[in-house]
């Protein structure tokens, strides 16, 4: 809240302030705010609006035909596989959402609470933050000699003698989806929840203790409210991400399991463009009002 | 609560963050040691001698296709996305800076394009090159594609900055009479100069390592992220290890490389003040 004040009254500083020969202040922003608006214009709203049109178009082998066709719909909601494969993208979502939140919690939790001087939070911060500047698929295949039936895992545990027999489900599973999904993922719950931390005064929670409440208590009605707005920034990145995922499931399911995405890339190498583009919009529709329920629960803008 | 004893809980947080650091970095270790597999070692432990032939299989052509054109494509349009996230991203935080008519619309088509998931968008711009007749390549389609993931990031990074900048700085700069090029020049960006690079080092990362936005825009030339998507399925020897090695290395070079130059301009700037 104090940044936000702050910034209030440099507004109205700069707004007092005489004004100097050059372009006025208006059309500056204006002018500023020319270049996003034009990408995101071109590369972003039109292609969003062509998808919408082109979804109720028809289609054949050789090429789209404008329309106003409902088929495109109707074939994808009337299927049952569709509706299996919504199914199975939405438990692949809740399971790494989590996950990541549990695990994300804590580390943020660790580095913001317990880890005493400000370089060596900064430090193990970068070393949570590096790997996710590094490639998503590489990532993934890391996980192949750790998981595979000649794996670590499996040898390790065969040497001990805890299986008589590889286990298969390791990798091309569920397992292996939810798994790397979580390995992917979890940064980007880290570092909102990181941020909201760092940013509680110390003394609230100085003040909690001395008025006699537990550690556990702190943590539900101090640390747990606070950090509200870090987990709903969290979750939106996760949510939306394992929802539009079709690389990791292709990659880690051997091609053994479904998502929406994957479901959608099919058609698209099949150049079934009107097909995909209606399981676009309905897959905008349900990640939207994920993101609007989210949302609910905080201002993002403020949080910034 | 700093000069306290370290208690239970930090124990057992710090055996947790220690698991998830492992967690991290283990799978990547493991893809870095099977990298230098002997020339008859396959994809998993354990290692068949030790050597280097995987990589030099690597940057024969004929093994995992050009291996080398597609790095150099993906470099390059790293840059471009690069330059243009830092100019366009520092001009929509300056514009921020004041409200202004259509801004709270343009934030959020910004935090739109962050959410709208990759593979929409990859389709929708596929189609619509299609439709007008154009080319998609990943110099243009694919360019801009990228954009769509690496200008949120930056716009929000200098939103943050800009949001904990106060305006002091600059109102002196104009009492003793610079004009708003000086001030800007000469006060501005040098202060915010580390956050410029760190939105300029997720601006390439990101690009670097993009896929899903790049499957329907790259054209006929593929990206690198695209060139190892394809060797998943087909390719069955360890060379696909020595790709992520050396791509990783890359990575790791370049965020720290950034982080040096960071750390440098803001001791130079404690030096100063």
């Amino acid at each position: 809240m104090a940044t936000i004040a702050t910034s209030r009254t440099g507004e109205i500083g700069t707004a007092t302030a005489p004004r100097r020969r050059g372009i006025p202040r208006a059309l500056a922003s204006y002018i500023q705010a020319l270049p996003l608006t034009l990408i995101l214009g071109f590369f972003f709203v039109l292609p969003i609006l062509t998808i919408i049109v082109v979804s109720f178009w028809d289609y054949d082998f050789a090429g789209l035909y404008p329309d106003f066709l409902t088929m495109n719909y109707t074939d994808t909601l009337g299927s049952w596989v569709t509706w299996k494969t919504y199914l199975n993208t939405l438990k692949f979502t809740v399971l790494v959402w989590a996950l990541t939140l549990a695990i994300g919690f804590w580390v943020a939790y660790f580095l913001a609470f317990h880890v005493r001087t400000t370089t060596m939070q900064m430090v193990l911060f970068l070393v949570c933050t590096v790997p996710f500047l590094t490639s998503n698929i590489i990532r993934m295949i890391s996980w192949i000699p750790v998981l595979g039936r000649n794996g670590l895992v499996n040898s390790t545990l065969l040497e001990l003698g805890l299986i008589p027999q590889p286990i298969e489900w390791l990798l091309y599973s569920d397992f292996a989806v939810v798994l790397a999904m979580v390995h992917l993922n979890t940064l980007f719950m880290v570092t909102p929840i990181f941020n909201t931390l760092m940013r509680i005064d110390r003394s609230l929670i100085e003040a909690a203790r001395d008025c006699g409440a537990s550690g556990g208590q702190i943590l539900w009605n101090v640390i747990l409210p606070l950090a509200k707005p870090g987990i709903a920034i969290g979750s939106i990145f996760v949510v939306t991400l394992v929802m539009a995922d079709f690389s990791t499931v292709q990659v880690m399911s051997g091609g053994q399991s479904a998502s929406v995405a994957l479901m959608m890339k099919n058609q698209m190498s099949l150049l079934q463009y009107p097909a995909a583009a209606a399981n676009a919009v309905v897959l905008l529709i349900v990640v939207l009002l994920m993101v609007a329920a989210i949302l609910r629960v905080v201002d993002i803008r403020k949080e910034l | 609560m700093n000069h306290e004893k370290r208690g239970k809980g930090f124990y057992l947080l710090a055996a947790f963050f220690t698991l998830f650091v492992l967690f991290l970095y283990g799978p990547l270790s493991a893809v870095l040691i099977l990298s230098f597999q002997g020339p008859d070692g396959g994809l998993t432990f354990p290692l068949n001698g030790v050597s280097v032939h995987w990589f030099y299989n690597l940057f024969e052509k004929q093994a995992v296709g050009d291996f080398g054109a597609s790095f150099r494509r993906s470099f390059t349009l790293g840059l471009m996305v690069m330059v243009v996230n830092v100019v366009v991203a520092l001009l929509a935080g300056l514009a921020f800076r004041r409200r202004f008519r259509g801004g709270t619309a343009l934030f959020y088509l910004t935090v739109a394009s962050l959410v709208v998931p990759s593979i929409i968008i990859s389709l929708g711009i596929g189609v619509v090159f299609q439709q007008f007749g154009l080319k998609p390549a990943w110099y243009s389609s694919g360019f801009g594609a990228h954009l769509t993931w690496t200008l949120p990031f930056g716009v929000l990074i200098m939103f943050a900055v800009f949001n904990r900048f106060s305006p002091a700085y600059e109102e002196a700069a104009r009492d003793l009479g610079a004009t708003s090029w000086q001030t800007f020049r000469h006060v501005l960006l040098p202060m915010i100069a580390p956050s410029l690079i760190g939105v300029g080092l997720f601006g390439f990362t990101l690009s670097y390592d993009e896929f899903a936005r790049t499957l329907m825009t790259s054209g006929s030339y593929n990206t690198l992220p695209l060139e190892i998507y394809g060797m998943t399925t087909n390719v069955t020897t360890p060379v696909l290890y020595a790709l992520g090695t050396v791509t990783t290395l890359f990575s790791f070079t370049i965020i720290l490389v950034a982080l040096a130059v960071i750390l440098m301009l803001r001791r130079r700037q404690a030096k100063l003040s």
